[in-house]
């Protein structure tokens, strides 16, 4: 594999000999590498899609990717449901939630965020260390004594143990990446609203805010797939079939033992992964960037 | 360049307009005259602060300090969530170390880490050195790349990890056509692990995007330099690349081995059979079995003590990455 800057031997290294230089044979190694890592990491993706359509007994025997005979049949049965729950059930209960807890990741975050870069406050820098420490903290060390508070306040088998972190601004990563980008906004801006007379919150809402909508956007981005993909929350704190998100769902098919209707739960996990795969179709500068700025600026 | 959420590089000093004198200490708004009077302004700005800061106030008191205290006292008692916890000392300790599955659940995440975070770094780095490479598609690439990272951690994505890996499917197969010993590794208990580390393999994608960051702000010059002064591909990566990237590489290394640590979801589905975390333990990942003796056999007490040493494993792997970040990283002059 040939590193960044490779010139010919003897070559002056310049950049404009660099940018002129032949490159078709480097050039073919490299589309060809990057063509076989995309080969492997779109197998299981193709895999699923082929298998959607194949009938349950070729599924797991088959090699070919794509079905000898493409069927409709696993999309039918999907439509009779698990368990005599439509699907349609597991899907609004999973949006629900992660639109739920978009809308609670932004507003919460964005506040703390908002203080922390644009106010003098007492104590910020002890509250800010706090903020990090709890980027590293496992979640698991919260299972147990978060779900004796919910059980205690009867808040089992409900979304509120589900949201109310979002609301509380509890995942720093989204405060941490706020807060690095109004960091990046011109001091003029809100210098300039404290002359007019604006006070923090018209400041924040109407300055700030607006400004920071790439940040926005990649929180809202990520919280809802995470939201969407979250399995152990809803595993733990749901016990009603009805509420089950998809992930519980799918689970479901699971232990269904699955061979019986093998075909419907590969229709399913494909259908779970499509509102993922849409926002990022949609949205991928916006996620790649924000990944980008949680390495560069930790 | 992709600026959409990089904040941009730190702006020159403002100059201030004419008239409005720089106060030292007190930055913003420092010349209004209604700031002439310090103890108000700070009286103001102080609660505006915690008005702002009340929801993460209420959320780390209530969702993060109260439970951790609350769990380092549930760790010393018998706690089944209706009978009230009964103080039993280190009783929870003693019982969690004798016991055989809590070992196992030790050595499963044990190998998942140590095989798992560094295959998939090395697979993010090299590919990231790959497409750092200025050609056609390279956009693309990169974002095809990432996606994986995206719905990695999903029920469907484990699903269809125990298809292709179980026997007689993709894997099984090819391992034949290589005259391997065949048979599915969804099945088999020693080596269902290696499903589980092909998956998080799989999902390079997201640490590839932050070392792809790092390696575009190595300087060119340096490079051109080297080659100057005759410095091989390799020597070069190892003498510019690696020290000008070790900050993001640290960063790297620290959020996907914590993450390691945390793995759940994939282990309980690929191994599930009818049991979580199956067959015969193979993936029965540390938090796997936090979690059955947590909510299958309510033993509240036993799984606090349980999560108390996971805090401690990933406490001290932390500490350890920070000490030993003063001999291998390198942080540019001001930079941080």
């Amino acid at each position: 594999m040939s590193l960044a800057t490779r010139t010919a031997p003897g070559t002056r290294p310049d950049t404009a000999t660099r940018n002129r230089r032949p490159r078709t044979a480097g050039s073919i190694t490299w589309h060809l590498g990057a063509l076989v890592v995309l080969a492997v990491l779109l197998y299981p993706v193709v895999w699923v899609i082929g298998g959607s359509f194949k009938p349950n007994d070729e599924i797991v025997g088959s090699l070919n990717l794509l079905p000898a005979d493409p069927v409709t049949e696993n999309y039918r049965r999907l439509a009779d449901g698990i368990a005599d729950i439509p699907i349609s059930t597991f899907f609004g209960n999973s949006l629900f939630l992660a639109v739920g807890s978009v809308i609670g990741v932004v507003l919460s975050s964005s506040l703390a965020a908002y203080a922390f870069a644009k106010i003098g406050f007492a104590g910020r820098g002890l509250l800010f260390t706090l903020m990090i420490g709890t980027l590293l903290l496992p979640y698991h060390v919260l299972l147990i004594p978060q779900y004796v508070l919910f059980q205690k306040l009867e808040l089992i088998n409900t979304y509120t143990p589900l949201l109310l972190g979002k609301y509380l601004a509890t995942d720093a990563f989204f405060v941490f990446l706020m807060l690095q980008f109004m960091r990046g906004l011109p001091k003029e801006l809100d210098e300039a609203a404290r002359l007019d007379g604006c006070g923090h919150l018209r400041t924040y809402w109407s300055i700030v805010l607006p400004l920071c909508r790439p940040a926005l956007i990649t929180s809202a981005i990520f919280t809802f797939i995470n939201a969407w993909n979250d399995f152990m929350g809803p595993l733990i704190y749901l016990n009603e079939p009805e509420k089950y998100t998809v992930s519980l769902g799918l689970k479901m098919f699971v232990d269904q033992d699955g061979v019986a209707n093998y075909g419907g739960m590969i229709a399913m996990s494909l259908v779970a992964l499509l509102p993922v795969i849409a926002f990022f179709l949609a949205f991928q500068r916006y996620l790649i960037d924000g990944m980008a700025t949680s390495g560069l600026k930790g | 360049m992709d600026t959409a959420v990089t904040p941009a590089p730190t702006p020159a000093p403002v100059t201030r307009p004419a008239g409005e004198a720089a106060p030292a200490g007190s930055p913003p708004g420092g010349g209004h005259p209604r700031g002439r009077t310090p103890t108000g302004r700070a009286r103001r700005e102080n609660l505006a602060g915690y008005l702002f800061m009340s929801p993460w106030i209420a959320g780390f008191l209530l969702l993060t300090a109260g439970p951790m205290v609350a769990s380092l006292y549930f760790a010393f008692t018998d706690y089944n969530l209706f009978d009230a916890p009964r103080w039993i000392g280190l009783d929870n300790f003693t019982e969690m170390f004798g016991d055989p599955r809590w070992r196992t659940s030790v050595e499963v995440t044990g190998w998942y880490v140590v095989i798992g975070t560094p295959l998939k770094l090395a697979a993010a780095l090299g590919v990231a050195l790959l497409l750092n490479q200025s050609r056609r598609g390279q956009g693309f690439y990169r974002a095809a790349f990432y996606a994986p990272s995206l719905i990695g951690a999903s029920v469907s994505i484990a699903i269809v990890w125990r298809a292709i890996f179980s026997d007689g499917a993709a894997v099984d197969r090819g391992q034949q056509l290589l005259g391997m010993d065949a048979g599915g590794w969804i099945g088999d208990p020693d080596r269902i692990i290696y499903a589980l580390v092909a998956l998080t393999v799989w999902q390079f994608g997201a640490p590839m995007v932050i070392f792809l960051a790092g390696l575009k702000q190595v300087p060119r010059e340096l490079y051109e330099a080297a080659q100057v002064d005759g410095a091989s591909p390799w020597r070069r990566f190892w003498h510019i690349t690696l020290p000008m990237i070790s900050p993001v590489l640290f960063f790297n290394v620290l959020l996907e081995t914590i993450h390691s640590f945390q793995i759940f979801g994939s282990a309980y589905i690929i191994g599930s059979q009818g049991n979580a975390c199956g067959p015969a333990d193979g993936t029965l990942v540390y938090t796997c079995y936090l979690y059955i003796q947590g909510f299958e056999n309510s033993r509240m007490g036993l799984a606090s003590a349980m999560a108390w040493m996971l805090l401690l494993a990933v406490g001290l792997v932390t500490a350890v990455l920070f000490w030993s970040q003063r001999r291998w990283v390198h942080y540019e002059e001001g930079a941080r």
